[in-house]
């Protein structure tokens, strides 16, 4: 265990400031809604402040040392405060994105905006919880509100579809979750991770109670993460969910849900052995997440292989990129710690990426279908150049950030002698580039209608793609203050 | 005599019910109900061990299951109404718009 020091109620409460301003601007928001005239905007702009005052806060927390706040029920580290400020950063960026989606302006309404905030607090207390109850509380928030995103467009059949698949899935997830929590909870008699893994190295746990409970609460996270097999939802979820809550979805409870995995598998079911950490007793957790990680990543590209839908294709291309970040945890070093979150970094930047040029061209093409893409290398020069950078940095390939983030995490397995993983890995980067390039192919040799003429992107859009190309280049080439960073805010674990 | 195996057993028949249940059920409502079914079986763990153990976190655990299964049903009950405005039916199989 850690040192980590214990703060009463008050000192508490400065911990979570963060989480506490985006909260008041959640509540300004809505009061915003019913008020202004043009509350669209005014809520956007309300949300965005929330989210930039939340991203500066957390900024702040990454060199405040490390402690239990709330008596254990969370902790405020450097490893919250990095990935509050991906959650904030992203979520600032997606309500950025909606403004000029023509799925959001139609139902034009503002607690929208609002929503966006809620389930980034949830995301950041997912990422910080120390305690069952938290855990199973930060998820929910994060699901039911996310179904209320999805559901959004409430006339559309798509996406109530997409709604219903996603909360019957979430919940029932979650109930196997909490069955596994009140299993491990019985035989430890302690809801807190610190306390579940002292009893499990301990060795007073039968052992096929502490095997249920460690798989049951495998199916909570890896439906957040959408691991194989709790991945199901995903391809319909994002196909389905108007375009900016997909880029959300993408990335926010994506990047939480890692945040929770580290948390719970290595210190509520693992103990530290010397520079390392090992699992607990006689669970052997990180084969079985190594195996995950390999189907993860290999049904995930194998799914996104006949796509004819690009949001579909996304999907799965998420679920394999899942696979890659579970790599770097199953390697349970520091190196493959930082490797997750060099990595959930920069596939926020390529990722949102992908989404922008999607959402900033969507009056203009016909259907979400890679076929609409064709020609558009003509027709539209910068936002086919930027997808091309984006989708070439989701293949891996230098000098562009994906490159980056492969290296570190394939370098942490390697690291750790587990080789199958890495070929496994390798080879599915491969697979990867096909129907990477096949959407590249479609913008650039393949002929498309050309009646239309140019496309002229919005200047917000144009901005964003600026603003997500940049870091996915220069990263590619420059990451050594980045990784400098995230190794920093990991130093306390290890 | 009623022991804490009486209770984890109950538990057990009721969570592989909800289970089955989620599974095997075409209409979205009764998957919901099967849903509930799986959250009481934890429920019931929660509170056999709680007195087991004499420690109320068990029990404090309960309370918020149930404050977060309501919201759950409010969100996913006005999902499904959604569902049938728009299709006129809510059962999982037809529901299918989007396909591997």
């Amino acid at each position: 265990m850690t040192g980590y020091a214990q703060l009463d109620l008050a000192a508490s409460v400065g911990q979570i400031l963060p989480e506490l301003v985006a909260t008041a601007a959640f509540l300004l928001a809505v009061v915003v809604d019913l008020v202004s005239r043009r509350r669209k905007e005014a809520v956007c702009a309300v949300v965005l402040a929330g989210c930039i005052a939340g991203l500066v806060l957390s900024l702040a927390q990454l060199k405040a040392g490390q402690s239990l706040i709330f008596a254990g029920m969370a902790a405020a580290d450097p490893l919250a405060a990095i990935l509050k400020a991906v959650v904030f950063l992203a979520t600032g960026l997606v309500a950025l994105f909606s403004l000029g989606s023509p799925e959001i302006r139609m139902s034009g309404r503002g607690e929208y905006y609002s929503l966006l905030l809620v389930v980034a607090v949830g995301a950041c207390f997912m990422a910080s919880a120390m305690n069952f109850v938290m855990v199973y509380l930060a998820t929910e928030l994060v699901t039911v509100t996310s179904c209320i995103l999805v559901a959004h467009a409430k006339d559309d059949r798509r996406a109530s579809e997409a709604a219903l698949k996603y909360i019957l899935f979430g919940a029932a997830a979650s109930g196997v979750m909490i069955y596994g929590i009140s299993l491990l909870y019985g035989a430890t008699g302690t809801l807190s991770l610190t306390g579940v893994s002292r009893a499990l190295v301990s060795g007073q746990v039968p052992g096929l109670v502490a095997v249920l409970g460690v798989v049951f609460v495998l199916a909570g996270i890896g439906y957040k993460i959408a691991a194989v097999p709790f991945h199901f939802w995903c391809p319909d979820v994002y196909e389905g969910a108007p375009t900016p809550i997909t880029a959300f979805l993408s990335i926010v409870p994506e990047a939480a849900g890692f945040g929770l995995l580290i948390r719970v598998y290595m210190l509520g079911f693992g103990e530290r052995m010397g520079q390392g950490w090992a699992a607990a007793a006689s669970l052997d957790w990180p084969s079985l997440l190594a195996v995950v990680s390999a189907l993860t990543m290999t049904l995930g590209n194998l799914g996104a292989l006949h796509q004819t839908n690009l949001k579909r294709l996304m999907a799965y291309s998420s679920i394999a990129h899942a696979g890659y970040i579970l790599m770097g945890f199953v390697a349970l070093s520091k190196t493959g710690l930082n490797a997750m979150i060099i990595y959930i970094i920069v596939y926020l930047f390529m990722n949102l990426g992908v989404f922008a040029v999607l959402i900033g061209l969507s009056r203009r093409l016909a259907s979400d279908q890679i076929a609409s893409f064709r020609g558009l290398g003509g027709r539209a020069k910068f936002p086919a150049f930027a997808m091309t950078v984006f989708l070439f940095s989701l293949t891996g390939i230098p000098p562009l950030a994906g490159f980056t983030g492969k290296f570190y995490l394939f370098a942490a397995v390697i690291d750790a002698k587990i080789y199958w993983l890495a070929i496994v890995g390798a080879l599915n980067s491969v697979v990867s580039l096909y129907y990477y390039v096949r959407i590249i192919k479609a913008m650039y040799i393949e002929a498309g209608e050309t009646e239309g003429g140019p496309i002229q992107l919005p200047a917000l859009y144009t901005a964003l793609l600026v603003a997500l190309v940049v870091p996915t280049v220069v990263l590619g080439i420059f990451w050594g203050p980045l990784a400098g960073m995230t190794e920093a805010s990991l130093r306390f674990l290890f | 005599m009623v022991t804490l195996g009486h209770y984890l057993g109950l538990s057990a028949v009721l969570f592989a019910i909800g289970v089955t249940g989620v599974l095997v059920r075409r209409n979205a409502l009764v998957v919901f109900m099967s849903i509930e079914l799986m959250l009481n079986a934890a429920n019931l763990a929660f509170v056999a061990f709680a007195r087991h153990r004499a420690d109320v976190g068990g029990l404090v655990f309960v309370f918020f299951v149930l404050a977060v299964a309501a919201a759950e049903v409010a969100v996913g009950l006005a999902i499904i109404i959604a569902i049938y405005r728009n299709r006129g039916t809510v059962n999982v199989d037809e529901i299918n718009l989007m396909r591997w």
